[in-house]
C-alpha cells in the first residue's frame, strides 16, 4: 500500500517543476508542455486524495480536467501555429505588444 | 514451492513461450505472405531456399543481420536508435493481456493461458495501440529526411485517425457482455456461432476490421510505406536490424490486430458448434485456426486490392468510419436498453 | 516494504526525473518524449493508487492524443534547432528559491494530518465510475465539456486555417 503523504509530495514536487519550466523556459511549445505538467501534478494530486477519503468525486473530476486539458492542447496550439506564422519565432518574449 | 513462487515461474515461462511463439510466427508470415500473393498473381514466389522455399525467412534474416549499419549524418542518434526500440515494445505490449486458450486444470491448479488478466483489458489495448503511433512519429523525425518526415507525419495521422473507429466498434460488444474482461467477451460468445460477435453486430465487426487494416498499415490503407509514392516512407533511411525490427512491429501488430478480432467477434477458443471439444490446448487449435483464417484475409486483401489515396483515407476515416461507428453504438445501446440484444 | 511501495518509489522517482528532462532539455523534441514517459510513469501511479480506469485514460487522452498532437505541431514547424539563450542568472535564482519554497510549504500542510494508506474498500473500477459519471450529480457538467470539446474542435481548426488571399 502506498502512504497518502508520499504521493502528494510528489504532487507538489512536479507542480514545483512544472512552474519552474513555465517561468525559465522560452520556446512557447516548452512552456504549455510544462502547463500540462502542472496539470498532471493536480490530477494525482485528486488521484491520491480519492483514495485516502474514500470517495470516487475527485476521480470523476480528474476524468473533466483530462479532458478540457485536451480542448485546451488543441486550441492552444493552433494558436502557435497561427502566431508562428505571424512572426515567424516561438520565442516567448517576441510577442510583446498588443498589436498583431 | 509456494504459490508465489509457482505464479512467477508460470508468468515467466508464458512469456517467454508467448514472445517465441510471436517471433516464430512473424518468420513464418513474412514466408507465407509472399507465397500467397505470389500464387495469387499467378508466379511462384520463393521456392528454392530449402524445400519449397520453407528456410526463406532464415536466409532474411541472415541477410538483414549480415547488413551494414547505416545511419544519416545529421540523422538525431538517439531517436534514430530509440524508433524501433518503441516500436516493437509498443506491439508486444498489446499480445500480454490477450488469452490464448480456455483456462484449464493441471496438477491440480488452475491455469490461464495468459500473461495479465486485467479487469480493464480492452481499455489497455486501446491505451497501447494509441502508444504504437510513437514508433512511426520518432522514426519518421530521426531520420532528418524529408521524405520519412512526410511518411511518418502520414503515418501517425492515419494511425490516430483510425484509432477511434477502432475503439468504437469495441463499445458495442462491451454493452452486451457487461465487462471490459477480454476473458468475458469471449465467454459471451459461447453456444452455436450465431451467437459470435460478428453475426450479432455485423456493422461492428465491419468496422473494425477496415479501421484495423488501416491501424497495421496493411494495402489497401499503406500508402505512408507505398513503395512507389514516397521511397519507403518513415522507414526509409533504416538498414539491417533495425529496418528488421521495424518490419518484427508491423507483423506483431497484424498479428495482435488477429488476435483481438478473433476474441472480440470471432467467438475465441469457442468452436462454432457446442459438442465439439475445447478444453485446454483443443481451444487454442481453435483459436489457431481463427487466426490463421483472418491473417489469410489480410494476405488476400493485399493482393486484391488498389492503394487508397492519402486524402480519400483520411476523408473515409473522419467522415465515413466515424458515423458510422456512433450510430452504431447508439443502435446497439438502444437495443440493449429494449432487451433485443444480449 | 510492500512491493507496492517499492514501485512507487521507483516510479516516483522516474517521474521527477523525467520532468526534469522535459524543463532542462534544450531541444523541444526531446522535452516532449520525456513528457511521454512522465505520463506512462504517472499512469502506472494511479494504476497502483487503485484507480485502473484513470490509468488507462491517462495513457489514451494524455500519452497517445495530447503529445502526439504537441509532437505533430513540433514536427510541422521543423523545431530542431534549440532555443535562443537562457534566462537570467537572478530569474533562475528567484525561480528556485521560489520553487523550493513552495514545495516546502506544501509539503508541510500536507504531511502534518496523518493520511496512512487510503481506505482498504476502495472499488474504483469502471462501473462505479461510470454510473457516477452519468447520474445527475455530474450530468451537467458532463453535457457542458462535449459542449466545450465542440468548441475546441471548431476554434482549433478556424486558428490554424492559413488565410487563403
Amino acid at each position: 500500500m502506498i502512504p497518502i503523504n508520499h504521493a502528494l509530495l510528489l504532487s507538489a514536487l512536479l507542480f514545483a517543476i512544472g512552474a519552474l519550466g513555465v517561468f525559465l523556459r522560452r520556446n512557447v511549445i516548452t512552456v504549455f508542455m510544462c502547463v500540462e505538467l502542472m496539470l498532471n501534478a493536480v490530477n494525482l494530486s485528486f488521484v491520491a486524495f480519492s483514495r485516502s477519503l474514500g470517495t470516487l468525486d475527485a476521480q470523476i473530476l480528474v476524468f473533466f480536467v483530462m479532458t478540457v486539458a485536451a480542448a485546451e492542447a488543441a486550441v492552444g496550439l493552433a494558436i502557435i501555429l497561427a502566431l508562428q506564422r505571424h512572426k515567424d519565432t516561438l520565442d516567448v518574449d517576441a510577442f510583446n505588444v498588443m498589436k498583431w | 514451492m509456494s504459490p508465489l513462487a509457482q505464479e512467477l515461474l508460470a508468468a515467466v515461462v508464458k512469456c517467454v513461450a508467448i514472445f517465441a511463439m510471436l517471433l516464430t510466427l512473424f518468420a513464418v508470415m513474412t514466408f507465407i505472405e509472399r507465397r500467397i500473393l505470389a500464387f495469387m498473381q499467378f508466379r511462384l514466389g520463393p521456392n528454392r531456399t530449402g524445400p519449397f522455399g520453407v528456410l526463406q525467412p532464415a536466409a532474411d534474416g541472415i541477410k538483414l543481420f549480415f547488413k551494414e549499419e547505416l545511419m544519416p549524418a545529421d540523422a538525431d542518434k538517439w531517436l534514430f536508435f530509440a524508433a524501433p526500440a518503441v516500436a516493437i515494445a509498443a506491439a508486444f505490449m498489446a499480445v500480454a493481456v490477450v488469452p490464448y486458450g480456455p483456462p484449464f486444470t493441471l496438477f491440480g491448479r488452475e491455469w490461464q493461458l495468459q500473461i495479465a488478466d486485467l479487469n480493464v483489458g480492452i481499455l489497455y489495448i486501446f491505451a497501447i495501440t494509441s502508444l504504437g503511433v510513437y514508433g512511426l512519429v520518432l522514426a519518421g523525425w530521426a531520420a532528418n529526411n524529408k521524405y520519412s518526415l512526410l511518411g511518418g507525419l502520414r503515418s501517425s495521422a492515419q494511425m490516430f485517425s483510425y484509432e477511434l473507429s477502432l475503439g468504437l466498434s469495441w463499445v458495442g460488444l462491451i454493452m452486451c457482455a457487461g465487462s471490459f474482461r477480454i476473458n468475458d467477451i469471449v465467454n459471451h460468445q459461447q453456444g452455436m456461432f450465431w451467437h459470435w460477435n460478428m453475426f450479432q453486430h455485423p456493422v461492428a465487426f465491419l468496422v473494425y476490421f477496415v479501421a484495423a487494416t488501416a491501424e497495421v498499415s496493411r494495402i489497401p490503407f499503406d500508402l505512408p510505406e507505398g513503395e512507389s509514392e514516397l521511397v519507403a516512407g518513415f522507414h526509409t533511411e533504416y538498414s539491417s536490424m533495425k529496418f528488421a525490427l521495424i518490419q518484427m512491429a508491423e507483423y506483431v501488430n497484424l498479428i495482435s490486430v488477429a488476435v483481438l478480432a478473433t476474441h472480440l467477434f470471432l467467438g475465441g477458443w469457442h468452436p462454432g458448434i457446442p459438442g465439439l471439444p475445447s478444453v485446454g490446448p483443443l481451444g487454442f487449435v481453435w483459436f489457431v485456426l481463427k487466426v490463421a483464417f483472418l491473417l489469410f484475409v489480410f494476405i488476400w486483401l493485399r493482393g486484391t486490392l488498389p492503394r487508397f489515396r492519402y486524402d480519400q483515407l483520411m476523408d473515409f476515416g473522419w467522415k465515413v468510419l466515424i458515423p458510422v461507428v456512433t450510430l452504431n453504438v447508439l443502435v446497439t445501446g438502444a437495443l440493449v436498453l429494449a432487451g433485443i440484444l444480449r | 516494504m510492500t512491493i507496492d511501495a517499492v514501485l512507487f518509489y521507483v516510479l516516483a522517482v522516474v517521474v521527477i526525473a523525467s520532468a526534469l528532462v522535459v524543463v532542462g532539455q534544450r531541444n523541444p523534441v526531446y522535452s516532449a518524449f520525456a513528457l511521454v514517459v512522465t505520463f506512462c510513469a504517472l499512469s502506472a501511479i494511479y494504476g497502483l493508487l487503485g484507480s485502473p480506469f484513470i490509468a488507462v485514460l491517462q495513457i489514451v487522452v494524455y500519452a497517445g492524443a495530447i503529445m502526439v498532437l504537441f509532437l505533430f505541431v513540433l514536427m510541422l514547424l521543423n523545431v530542431r534547432r534549440e532555443e535562443g539563450p537562457k534566462r537570467g542568472k537572478s530569474m533562475r535564482v528567484a525561480a528556485g528559491v521560489l520553487a523550493l519554497a513552495f514545495v516546502a510549504e506544501v509539503g508541510y500542510v500536507v504531511t502534518i494530518a496523518e493520511r496512512g494508506s487510503g481506505s482498504a474498500t476502495f472499488d474504483a473500477s469502471t462501473k462505479p465510475m461510470a454510473e457516477l459519471l452519468f447520474s445527475p450529480h455530474f450530468a451537467y457538467t458532463f453535457l457542458a465539456t462535449s459542449v466545450l470539446i465542440v468548441a475546441a474542435l471548431v476554434g482549433a481548426v478556424v486558428l490554424a486555417k492559413k488565410d487563403e488571399a
